[in-house]
């Protein structure tokens, strides 16, 4: 009986709620094509700075080790990276690369340089599982 | 070179032939005529860079410079050095003249063959100049026949008629993984200077091919590839001994087609991946190569190095001289007729930093 109650007293805001959160999640493809290109703006920009001699001081561009960002291997990180003696994320991998081959600047994790660095680096990945702390 | 590696380098050395004590003494494998025994070193791939001014790319340098040092040390002295092509990035008269400089404390002859980072500016001028060497040319030496090509030509339509400038020219040839480049070939003008090169050379001659690009068809998006790669094995199948020698890829690759063995060279700059680790790539890596050790990013000569090649019995045995990274021997197998690593080549004695994914 009290359950029956409170139900029917909390039911005019659990439809209101339900109302909201199902406006909140509703979209359609025109949506999910805008987030996408989005999305994929990053990716080129993130493919722009890779190929970009200026990302460093010396000329040395990323792709010039790592063409198609091949061997970075982000499904696996984070893992323990035995030079640092710590279990590091890929941003920080990136600046060690910008510090010594580009000769260049450290990036903070959420630079906008650095997100288009990361976003291109998973996009040419895409579709390889995920391995954590694999080597 | 580590102290362990060098000892490792010197191990294998001396247990191929037991003498020659001195450090870095390498000892050749005995051919029946001992006048016909030879042995020479092969650089490549050390894409000198200019920054601006007198400033050029420290790591690349430092490459060179090992290379040439050590090669410099061994004793017997190689007969001579093959070039294998990309000596400069961008093809600038600064980065050809720097390099040439570098490679100019060799103590022996040097033939050089073109990249595209050395071409594709003024599409080889300036290089012929420095070297004084033509584009494609052929020697003999010691009863083997050198044929040293270049291979990284492609359609005229892309080099003559789609770039408003030589620098832009240069730059999309530059990126390896650059859409806008092109494939690499010997061309049928060279492929029928070839022919004739070769109508005069007896069928048992050996035959050693010099090119920048594979001659194989590896994996069409980085070049590691030459478009016309059938017809050229075509051309070199009468013989009995061919060895290809090439550089472009920065790794360890071999392959036996037919009759020719196929053997690429480290770069003295930096190693590539192999093209199965990007997962995009539809690719056909010999499988006959056990890669190289997986490079440790931290120690900038790891996986670069340079290569001492033997020629006995017509075969070349290739000893890549690699820094921080098990030094690797690839040597011609009599009893399965093919090149194989001495060493890795069974599955079973393969090691997980092999392992490329």
């Amino acid at each position: 009986m009290l359950k029956k109650l409170i139900l029917t007293a909390l039911a005019p805001a659990l439809f209101l709620l339900g109302a909201s959160q199902l406006g909140g999640d509703e979209f359609d493809q025109a949506d999910l094509d805008r987030w996408q290109e989005q999305f994929m703006q990053v990716v080129q920009e993130g493919r722009d700075l890779w190929t970009d001699g200026t990302l460093g001081s010396n000329g040395v561009s990323c792709a010039q080790c790592h063409p198609n960002a091949a061997n970075t291997h982000p499904e696996t990180y984070p893992k323990f990276q035995k030079q640092l003696g710590r279990v590091v994320d890929l941003w920080e991998m990136f600046n060690w690369c910008l510090r010594n081959p580009l000769e260049g600047e450290e990036l903070a994790a959420d630079d906008d340089k650095m997100i288009a660095l990361l976003a291109y680096a998973h996009y040419e990945r895409r579709g390889v599982e995920l391995e954590p702390g694999k080597h | 070179m580590t102290q362990s590696n060098r000892r490792k380098f010197i191990q294998r050395a001396a247990s191929l032939a037991a003498v020659g004590t001195l450090p870095l003494t390498y000892v050749r494998l005995g051919r029946s005529e001992q006048s016909a025994e030879f042995s020479f070193a092969f650089l490549s791939d050390s894409h000198i860079q200019h920054i601006r001014g007198n400033e050029f790319v420290r790591n690349w340098d430092r490459g060179l410079v090992r290379a040439v040092a050590e090669t410099n040390l061994l004793d017997p002295r190689p007969d001579f050095v093959i070039y294998g092509g990309d000596l400069a990035q961008l093809g600038t008269r600064p980065e050809l003249d720097h390099g040439a400089e570098l490679l100019s404390a060799l103590k022996c002859d040097i033939y050089p063959i073109l990249g595209e980072h050395d071409y594709y500016l003024d599409l080889g001028e300036y290089w012929s100049d420095l070297f004084k060497r033509p584009h494609y040319y052929s020697f003999d030496h010691k009863g083997v026949h050198f044929v040293l090509l270049n291979s990284i030509l492609t359609y005229d339509e892309w080099t003559f008629g789609r770039w408003p400038t030589a620098e832009q020219r240069m730059n999309e040839m530059a990126g390896l993984d650059n859409p806008n480049g092109s494939p690499f070939m010997v061309g049928d003008a060279q492929r029928e200077w070839l022919k004739k090169d070769l109508a005069g050379v007896d069928k048992s001659t050996p035959i050693v091919v010099i090119s920048h690009s594979p001659l194989q068809k590896i994996y069409k998006g980085w070049n590691f590839w030459t478009d016309d790669a059938e017809q050229m094995q075509a051309i070199l199948a009468p013989f009995d001994k061919v060895t290809v020698l090439y550089g472009h890829v920065h790794q360890i690759q071999y392959n036996q087609i037919g009759n020719i063995s196929f053997t690429s060279a480290m770069a003295t700059a930096w190693p590539w991946p192999y093209p199965g680790s990007y997962a995009h790539a539809e690719h056909y890596l010999p499988v006959l190569t056990v890669p190289m050790n997986r490079a440790d990013p931290f120690f900038e000569r790891d996986a670069t190095g340079w290569q001492f090649v033997d020629v006995h019995t017509g075969r070349a045995a290739v000893h890549y001289n690699l820094y921080d990274n098990a030094v690797r021997t690839v040597a011609w197998n009599e009893s399965t007729g093919q090149p194989e690593d001495t060493v890795f080549q069974a599955p079973a004695a393969r090691i997980p930093p092999q392992q490329h994914y």
